[in-house]
């Protein structure tokens, strides 16, 4: 053996080693749940062990009969508004905001740190929080209205307010990162592109629409991406405020605690049903996989032209 | 002398490994449940199972109820989990017991089964080969918590038919009370709202004839009973469809509000939050005075043995012995609720009462018969119940849904 090729097997032995414990947990954690979700989704389940091969009935069950066909539609229906309130709302303010801070305004670094400061709170505690602050009996928010001759509301157990609520509360929660985002984004423009623009009389609005808004195209497409892929896992929010059944009467069900009621049932009314709830789970995850693709591949020729 | 040595090691090495050996073999069991705030209790009277069964210890753990099912399941599918399980009844108990992750339990080899009534060793088995798979541990009953100094307070006796109740619940309102404590925002607490009210209005009669085929929930018995729930919004805290379970516990036991609409195993959380409360349990108002009314009921868990454990004797005897009043009397003594057991009498007045309401209860229908497969009854009722008071579904259309939605397994609502 050369010693190049011994340097070079060396090398391989190497990023073998240090490839090898991530490879194992992702297969171990995350690849084998995947496949045995695809193996389970075509299989019945009697009580909790398969009951046999049933082809593609289990999605069949979820997609076309009655009652899932309408459950599935109106959780995927409830996941679509909150990806488009996202998209408006939280992101759009985080744009704006990140603007704000761009102009290094006094206390600006104070500023950076409470836009990003909810971020790292975990979603629970920021959901148990909000569902305090917004009870209708004792909440924070009933009493300021009250202050205001607002009449008290019950934000989450009405089913015209109950997402709408959810979802201001994960905008707050996740405002500083599309912020962060945007930021980074406006910093990597030079000053000087931005000072010829001043220069020529461009205001606030005309370098936000004009200059700054094709020229942060990567960030922004890194921030669809996310809250796409974000908007359509959603669990963790709604299943703290509005339990697992997206109370009140399924106006706050999403898919993923749909996808979660299927397969283990609800502690108090449900059965278990791993066959159903793998099929919902593959259906999101084919969802997600194709339309971030598709949208990848649009946002980066967008990316391109602008 | 390295000989000596090495001898030593290897001496030392075996007797350590024997002491490991005999610990597990000492009969420790494992026991699992999802009653993480009954710890002390079952830790004192397995205590005692230990000394009337020497060399037989038990080892308590608990889990989150919502996610015990998801806990077990998972473990049962992988061959582990604990010795002894707490299991749930019905549907519930059926989804373990078909898989065959329970240990059928033999009447010749667990006599203790004597102990049971009919419909306590129904609720724990599998229909499908009429064995039992477990034994059933309190029966729970659903009527109506009041707070009786809040009644004397404001003047109001308390009602036992249905013109009476309403009538309390406006004087009680007069009087700044607020007459229920329950909200809609939880919706198993809906389904056992729904059953308190609806059965005495349904009658006995209602469920032979809907288990005999009969009939569905679009008849207008069921529909009109339905109808009755709207007329109690009134008395519901305000802002109720976002009032959990939780908050209409606070309510009650901070004397907020005079009734609250629950099972039997509220009696003894409320008792411990607190002491002061002057409590009582009556029954749901008869649809008329002099009329007959009805609790629900229903046997809600038990305890199995696990398949696959490696300790059966020892878990067989365990859940031998939970079938005994020796575990039976003091468990439902300081758990406050109602042993299954036809000879373990609970000494509390208050238990002894809801025991009495029991022999003309009304089953639980949705858990009782319709929660064997998917959409399960609760599923739907409890969805329908919480639109329906909150306005967006008419008594009719929740009727119609339960119907369509269980017709999908239960041949009898299938339409030809």
């Amino acid at each position: 053996m050369t010693t190049r090729a011994a340097r070079r097997w060396r090398q391989g032995a190497w990023i073998t080693v240090l490839l090898a414990p991530a490879l194992i947990i992702l297969a171990g954690f995350v690849t084998l749940p995947l496949l045995a979700a695809l193996r389970y989704a075509f299989y019945a389940f009697d009580g909790l062990a398969p009951a046999g091969f049933v082809g593609t009935a289990n999605f069949e069950t979820i997609l076309f009969e009655a009652p899932y066909a309408a459950w599935t539609m109106r959780a995927l229906g409830h996941n679509a508004i909150v990806f488009v309130s996202l998209m408006l709302f939280q992101n759009g303010l985080a744009y704006f905001v990140a603007f704000a801070l761009l102009k290094t305004l006094p206390g600006h670094r104070l500023h950076q740190v409470i836009v990003f400061l909810p971020v790292v709170l975990s979603a629970v505690i920021v959901g148990f929080l909000w569902k305090l602050m917004l009870h209708p009996l004792f909440g924070v928010i009933n009493a300021a209205l009250a202050l205001v001759g607002i009449a008290p509301h019950p934000w989450l157990g009405d089913e015209n307010t109950a997402l709408g609520a959810i979802i201001l509360t994960n905008a707050w929660h996740w405002l500083g990162f599309p912020a962060l985002i945007f930021l980074a984004g406006m910093q990597r423009i030079g000053a000087e592109t931005l000072e010829a623009a001043r220069l020529d009389g461009a205001g606030d609005w005309v370098l936000l629409r004009h200059i700054i808004w094709p020229l942060v195209a990567p960030a922004t497409t890194i921030v669809f991406t996310l809250t796409f892929i974000g908007s359509f896992n959603w669990f963790e929010l709604p299943y703290v405020m509005a339990g697992l059944t997206g109370s009140p009467g399924g106006a706050t069900d999403v898919l993923g605690l749909y996808a979660y009621r299927l397969a283990f049932g609800s502690a108090t009314a449900g059965l278990q049903d791993f066959g159903r709830g793998s099929a919902m789970a593959v259906l999101m995850f084919l969802f997600l996989a194709m339309v971030s693709a598709v949208a990848l591949k649009f946002l980066r020729r967008r990316e391109m032209e602008l | 002398m390295f000989a000596k040595t090495t001898r030593r090691l290897v001496l030392a090495a075996t007797a350590a490994f024997a002491m490991v050996a005999s610990a597990a073999q000492a009969g420790e069991v494992t026991f699992w449940t999802w009653r993480q705030e009954d710890k002390a209790v079952y830790t004192d009277l397995f205590a005692a199972f230990t000394k009337s069964h020497p060399g037989i210890t038990v080892k308590f753990e608990a889990f989150p109820n919502e996610n015990y099912n998801t806990i077990v399941s998972t473990a049962l599918a992988g061959g582990k989990g604990a010795d002894v399980l707490h299991v749930r009844a019905y549907g519930g108990l059926e989804a373990m017991a078909k898989a065959g992750y329970l240990v059928p339990l033999d009447p010749a080899k667990v006599p203790e089964l004597k102990n049971l009534p009919a419909d306590a060793l129904a609720s724990e088995t599998l229909r499908a080969d009429g064995k039992i798979y477990a034994v059933s541990l309190a029966g729970q009953t659903v009527g109506i918590l009041i707070n009786k100094d809040l009644f004397a307070t404001a003047g109001v006796a308390v009602p036992t038919n249905w013109a009476d109740f309403l009538a309390a619940g406006k004087a009680l309102k007069a009087k700044g009370i607020t007459p229920i404590a329950n909200g809609t925002a939880t919706p198993w607490m809906d389904a056992v709202f729904h059953s308190a009210f609806t059965n005495p209005f349904l009658g006995p009669q209602f469920v032979t004839d809907m288990l005999a085929g009969k009939t569905n929930f679009e008849d207008k018995r069921y529909v009109d009973a339905l109808a009755r729930l709207l007329e109690l919004r009134d008395m519901l805290p305000a802002g109720f469809t976002g009032v959990d379970y939780p908050t209409a516990q606070q309510l009650f036991s901070t004397g907020r509000a005079a009734m609250f609409v629950g099972g039997s195993f509220e009696i003894g959380p409320f008792r411990r939050a607190n002491p002061k409360l002057n409590l009582d349990f009556i029954a749901p108002p008869a649809p008329a005075a002099g009329q007959p009314t009805h609790v629900s009921r229903w046997f809600d868990s038990g305890f199995a043995v696990n398949a696959k454990s490696t300790h059966s004797e020892d878990a067989m005897a365990l859940v031998r012995w939970l079938a005994t009043p020796e575990f039976a009397i003091p468990a439902a003594e300081k758990l406050g609720n109602i042993s299954s057991l036809s000879n373990a009498p609970n000494p509390d007045p208050l238990l002894g009462k809801v025991a009495e309401l029991n022999k003309t209860a009304m089953p639980y229908i949705m858990l009782v018969h319709f929660r064997y497969e998917s959409p399960t009854g609760s599923d739907l009722l409890q969805d329908g119940v919480q639109k329906m008071m909150a306005g967006t579904m008419t008594p009719a259309e929740v009727g119609k849904m339960v119907t369509d939605g269980i017709a999908k397994y239960y041949v009898p609502f299938q339409k030809k």
